[in-house]
C-alpha cells in the first residue's frame, strides 16, 4: 500500500517535472510576445466615458491595444496618476499650480474633447427663454426667487412668465459640470465670486441637490418651477428644454455642439490649461468647458518599458485626431484645429530618459 | 503524537483566530479612519463638529447638518417604524403562528429586507416624493418633496423587518409553561401579553431595535436620492437635509485636496462613534432589561 503510493507520487512528480521543463522551454517566445504592450490603463473622469469607450473600443479593433480606463470621477483619476499606477488620467478641470507642485514630475494635459452646461427648466407652456449672466447668477444665489420677476421678464419680453417660485436644483455630487458652470458664474459675476465661488463642490446658497445629471434632471422634471443645470449631452438625449445664454459679445446663444466648438476657437496657452467659459468668441456657448487626458511628460518611471510609452502615445495622437470622428455622434463636441495643434506640440514633448520619442503617428 | 488531541488543539486555534481577526476588523477600521482624518482634526479641532457650513471651495467645514441629518432621520425612522414591526412580531408570534395568511406576512417582512437599497431610492423618488409634494402644495409648504421626512419615511420602511424579526423570534422562545401559568392564574390574553410576553421580551424587542437604528444610521443610496441634499442646517423636518454617509457618498470622488479628503473621512470617524455610542448605550439597556427579568 505505502509502496503504491509512493510510486504514484514519484510518477506525479516525474510529469510535473516534464511540464515545468516544457514550459520553461516555451518561456523565450513568452516573453517575447508579452514585449508587445497589450493594454493601457486610465482612470479619471466620468463626463467623456462614453466617448472614451466608444473611441478606445475602435482603437482596439484597429491595433489590438486594449485601453482599460475606469470613471473613477477626476479627483480618482489625479490621484491614480500621482499615485502612477496608471498610463493616462482624465479630468475635467486641469490641474491648479499647487496641485501639479506636489506630483512628482512634470504633468502634462491634453484637451480630448468639449462639453458644455446647459440651464434646463420646468415652466408649463413657456417657449424657450433667454437667460442673461446676471440673471443665471441672480436665481442661483436666491436672489431671484420669483419667474416673474422683472429682471427676467426684461429679457423675455412677450413671454408671459407665471407667478411662481423658483426652485434651485443643483449637482450634490462632486463634478466636473459643477466646476464649469461655478467657474462660468465667477467670472460674470462678482457676487458669485465673493459668496460662493467656483469648484467640484460648492457651499450652495440655495436649492436641492441631485446626484448625477439623472439626478438633477429628475429633479427639474419632478418639480413645478424647477430650474437647474444639467451637461449638454445629456440635455440633448433627454429633449429638454433648454434656456438660451448670452454671451459675453451680447449674442443669445443656444447650446449645441457647434456653439461649444465655437467657444474654444481662441487663443489657447501652450499648455492647454485654460477656461473657455465666458468666451469672447462671438458665436461661442458661453458654459463650455474642455476635458483633458494627463500623464507625465518624462515617462521612464516606476520601470515601464519604451514600447509601453510609444502605445501611450500612439493612443494619444489618435484620440486628437481620428479618435475625433467619435464625438460628435455621441454629443460631445470634437475639438477645434486651433486645440489639436496645441496637443501635437505637447505629446511630442513627451521624453524617455529626456530624449524624446519616436512613435507611429 | 495523539490525533484526536491534534484536532482538538487545532480546532480550537482555528476558531480563535477567526474571532481574533473579526476582532482586528473594526479596530483595523478605527485606526485607518483616525490617520486618515487626523489632518482635518488638527485643522478644524472641535469646531468641526460644531460648525454648520460646508463650503469645499474655501475649505471650511463643519459637520453639524450631517450629524443632525443623520441622527434626525434615524431616530424619525425608528418613532415610525417601532410600532409597525413591533404590531407584526406580537401578531406572527401571538396571533397568527401558523397558517397561509401568517407565511405570507412573514415573507413579506422578511423580503422588505432583501430589497437593495436603491430600489426603495427609486420608488421614493418616484412615488413618495411625488405624493409628499402633494400634500406640501396643499399644506401651502413649498413643494420640494424630498425632505427630511421623506427619508425617514424611506429608512422606516427599510428598517422594520430588523426591528419585527428580532422582537418575534424573542417572544415566541417564551416557554409555555410560564404562559399557561399567567392563564391558569385567569389572565385574559390581553393580560398575559402585557404582563408576561412583553416584560419577558423587552430585551429581544430593544435589541432589534438597535439593529434597525444601526441599519438607519448607515443607509446612504436611498437616503441620498431623497434628502434633498442641501449641505444646510435643516429647521424643520420638511425642509431637505443631508445624512454623513450621503455626503461622503456624494463627494468623496471627486475630493481632490487633502483637507476636504480628510474632513469627508472625519465625517467617517464620526459616523462610526455615533454608531458605536448608540450601540453602547444600547448594550447598557439590554443589560439592565436582562438583569431585571432575572430578578423576577
Amino acid at each position: 500500500m505505502l509502496k503504491k503510493i509512493t510510486a504514484i507520487t514519484v510518477m506525479l512528480i516525474a510529469v510535473t517535472g516534464m511540464l515545468f521543463a516544457n514550459g520553461s522551454k516555451e518561456t523565450p517566445a513568452k516573453e517575447a510576445s508579452s514585449k508587445k504592450v497589450s493594454e493601457l490603463l486610465g482612470a479619471g473622469a466620468t463626463f467623456p466615458y462614453p466617448f472614451y469607450s466608444k473611441m478606445f473600443d475602435a482603437y482596439y479593433n484597429k491595433t489590438g491595444v486594449k485601453v482599460n480606463y475606469q470613471a473613477i470621477g477626476s479627483g480618482g483619476g489625479i490621484k491614480q496618476l500621482l499615485s502612477k499606477t496608471v498610463d493616462f488620467g482624465g479630468t475635467d478641470a486641469f490641474m491648479k499650480d499647487a496641485d501639479l507642485a506636489k506630483a512628482d514630475g512634470e504633468i502634462l494635459h491634453i484637451p480630448t474633447c468639449m462639453g458644455a452646461v446647459t440651464i434646463t427648466y420646468n415652466l408649463k407652456g413657456v417657449p424657450a427663454l433667454k437667460f442673461t449672466p446676471d440673471v443665471i447668477a441672480g436665481i442661483f444665489l436666491g436672489d431671484i426667487v420669483k419667474w416673474n420677476d422683472t429682471k427676467i421678464q426684461k429679457v423675455n419680453s412677450g413671454v408671459s412668465l407665471p407667478d411662481e417660485k423658483i426652485v434651485v436644483a443643483h449637482r450634490s455630487d462632486g463634478s466636473g459640470t459643477t466646476a464649469i458652470f461655478s467657474d462660468y458664474l465667477s467670472k460674470v459675476s462678482s457676487d458669485w465670486k465673493n459668496k460662493v465661488g467656483a469648484g467640484k463642490s460648492l457651499n450652495w446658497p440655495v436649492g436641492l441637490g441631485g446626484k448625477g445629471n439623472p439626478g438633477v434632471a429628475g429633479i427639474v422634471k419632478q418639480t413645478p418651477g424647477a430650474i437647474g443645470y444639467v451637461e449638454l449631452i445629456y440635455a440633448l438625449q433627454n429633449n429638454m428644454p433648454v434656456g438660451k445664454v448670452q454671451n459675453r459679445s451680447g449674442n443669445f446663444i443656444t447650446p449645441s455642439i457647434e456653439g461649444v466648438s465655437l467657444a474654444a476657437n481662441v487663443d489657447l496657452p501652450a499648455d492647454t490649461r485654460i477656461s473657455i467659459t465666458d468666451t469672447p468668441a462671438a458665436k461661442g456657448y458661453p458654459i463650455s468647458g474642455f476635458t483633458w487626458m494627463i500623464f507625465y511628460k518624462e515617462q521612464n518611471y516606476g520601470g515601464r518599458s519604451l514600447d509601453r510609452v510609444k502605445e501611450l502615445l500612439k493612443l494619444l495622437w489618435y484620440a486628437e485626431h481620428e479618435g475625433q470622428q467619435y464625438a460628435e455622434p455621441l454629443h460631445y463636441a470634437p475639438l477645434p484645429a486651433a486645440a489639436v495643434k496645441k496637443a501635437e506640440v505637447i505629446i511630442n514633448s513627451v521624453t524617455f530618459n529626456g530624449e524624446p520619442v519616436e512613435f507611429d503617428k | 503524537m495523539n490525533k484526536d488531541i491534534f484536532m482538538e488543539k487545532g480546532f480550537k486555534v482555528i476558531l480563535k483566530s477567526a474571532g481574533i481577526v473579526i476582532l482586528m476588523i473594526p479596530a483595523l477600521l478605527l485606526v485607518t479612519l483616525v490617520v486618515q482624518s487626523a489632518p482635518a482634526v488638527k485643522a478644524y479641532g472641535a469646531g468641526f463638529i460644531f460648525r454648520q457650513t460646508w463650503d469645499p471651495v474655501r475649505e471650511i467645514y463643519g459637520a453639524l447638518p450631517f450629524l443632525a441629518g443623520t441622527l434626525v432621520t434615524s431616530f424619525l425612522a425608528l418613532l415610525i417604524a417601532f410600532p409597525f414591526s413591533f404590531a407584526v412580531a406580537l401578531i406572527l408570534s401571538e396571533y397568527m403562528k401558523e397558517g397561509v395568511i401568517a407565511t405570507i406576512l412573514k415573507s413579506a417582512v422578511e423580503l422588505l429586507a432583501g430589497i437593495p437599497s436603491v430600489i426603495y431610492g427609486f420608488w421614493g423618488l418616484l412615488v413618495l416624493v411625488p405624493l409628499i409634494r402633494k400634500l406640501e402644495l396643499a399644506a401651502g409648504i413649498p413643494p420640494y418633496g424630498v425632505s427630511i421626512l421623506s427619508a425617514s419615511l424611506i429608512l422606516a420602511i427599510m428598517i422594520i423587518p430588523y426591528a419585527s424579526t428580532m422582537a418575534r423570534e424573542v417572544m415566541s422562545m417564551i416557554s409555555g409553561d410560564i404562559k399557561e401559568a399567567a392563564y391558569s392564574l385567569g389572565g385574559t390574553h390581553w393580560e398575559v401579553l402585557r404582563k408576561v410576553v412583553i416584560p419577558t421580551s423587552y430585551s429581544g424587542i430593544f435589541a432589534g431595535v438597535l439593529l434597525a437604528l444601526g441599519r438607519a444610521l448607515g443607509e446612504t443610496m436611498a437616503v441620498t436620492m431623497v434628502i434633498g441634499n442641501t449641505n444646510k442646517l435643516f429647521t424643520n423636518i420638511f425642509e431637505p437635509g443631508n445624512t454623513m454617509a450621503s455626503v461622503i457618498a456624494n463627494e468623496f470622488t471627486e475630493a481632490v485636496s487633502d483637507l476636504y479628503l480628510s474632513s469627508l473621512i472625519e465625517l467617517g470617524l464620526l459616523l462610526f462613534i455615533v454608531t458605536a455610542i448608540i450601540n453602547f448605550i444600547g448594550r447598557l439597556i439590554i443589560k439592565r432589561f436582562e438583569i431585571k427579568g432575572a430578578g423576577k
